[in-house]
């Protein structure tokens, strides 16, 4: 059991490590220096959508929260805001229901 | 120099991910105690791993028995997108930051640890990312630890609400980047319309480690040959 949690952490922290310490010079191919410009946007919405609808066991729950996440990241809330306001928004139609 | 403002700096802004963490980690310590293992085990896996996903479904493979190149091959699917984050990261560290700095950063990179140093101006410094590593680290370990030791003593709805916390700390990311460039917008569309279609289409159903590295290679290399974004313009 041990053996197979040191594997999975070697696995882990490879996957982080090797990327940042091989590219150490910027790069400078437009194409590619473009793909990393999106790929911070990309990547976080495609873990986000269609994931936070459901993350919560109700459903009318989790929409209530992400839409109320939503509108303060529109605002340009802090993180916290946006983050406290989601989990309000769940537990207040938890508690309605 | 100032270090030590930006590691401080880098603690405020990592204080909602631990708090975060913390919740998300005990429902992990949870699984653990319900798997009857130690709680020493909770403790060891979260304090090595640092990842959600990849933690959950290493306990199932561990439980269920499961080979270690099964083992193996699931983590390295599930956290690939780490090395995307981290080549991306490459890009926004000082060029001359040694090795030995580069490896004990890329310790801390998560989905969130990665998503709050976005949003500091460059170059990203190791003591920032530090400062967003501690309360992180700290929350994601003693959740777990919390978690197996106390069992569901959290009120359900609360750890149950809590799970929309992160999500809500990324659409804060994605949102106001959205607004300010149309660019953006368009590979967030394009990006959330691919994830559902992943999402809704059963025979589509590859796992969202495979799910998230595709999305990100095709949208990102698409956005960049039909919209390239010269340095200039950044």
């Amino acid at each position: 059991m041990i053996q197979s949690v040191i594997v999975m952490a070697v696995v882990t922290y490879l996957i982080r490590m090797l990327p940042i310490v091989l590219f150490q010079k910027k790069i400078t191919n437009l194409y590619l220096q473009s793909s990393l410009e999106y790929i911070p946007c990309v990547v976080l919405s495609c873990m986000t959508f269609p994931a936070i609808f459901t993350c919560t066991r109700s459903l009318a729950a989790s929409v209530v929260g992400a839409l109320a996440a939503m509108i303060f990241a529109w605002k340009e809330k802090s993180l916290i805001e946006v983050a406290a306001i989601a989990v309000l928004g769940v537990l207040f139609i938890e508690i309605l229901i | 120099m100032n270090h030590n403002i930006d590691y401080k700096d880098g603690v405020k802004n990592g204080m909602p991910i631990g708090i975060g963490y913390f919740g998300v980690s005990m429902a992990f310590g949870m699984m653990v105690k319900n798997a009857l293992l130690p709680i020493e085990m909770a403790v060891f896996i979260s304090a090595t791993n640092l990842t959600s996903a990849g933690q959950f479904a290493g306990l199932n493979l561990i439980v269920m028995n499961a080979s270690m190149m099964e083992i193996a091959f699931t983590t390295f699917i599930i956290n690939l997108r780490y090395a995307l984050m981290s080549l991306s990261l490459s890009q926004r560290v000082d060029e001359k930051m040694s090795r030995f700095k580069r490896m004990i950063l890329a310790f801390g990179i998560t989905d969130e640890i990665y998503a709050v140093s976005l949003t500091k101006e460059m170059p990203l410094t190791l003591s920032y990312f530090l400062g967003l590593l501690t309360p992180a680290y700290i929350g994601w370990v003693l959740g777990s630890f919390m978690g197996a030791l106390l069992g569901s003593l959290l009120p359900e709805a609360i750890s149950d609400a809590m799970n929309i916390a992160l999500y809500g700390m990324f659409v804060a990311i994605i949102l106001p980047q959205a607004k300010k460039d149309r660019h953006k917008a368009l590979a967030i569309v394009l990006s959330v319309a691919l994830s559902c279609i992943f999402a809704f289409v059963p025979s589509l159903h590859i796992g969202s480690g495979w799910m998230i590295i595709i999305i990100t290679i095709v949208v990102s290399a698409f956005m960049a040959l039909a919209f390239p974004i010269r340095k200039d313009e950044i």
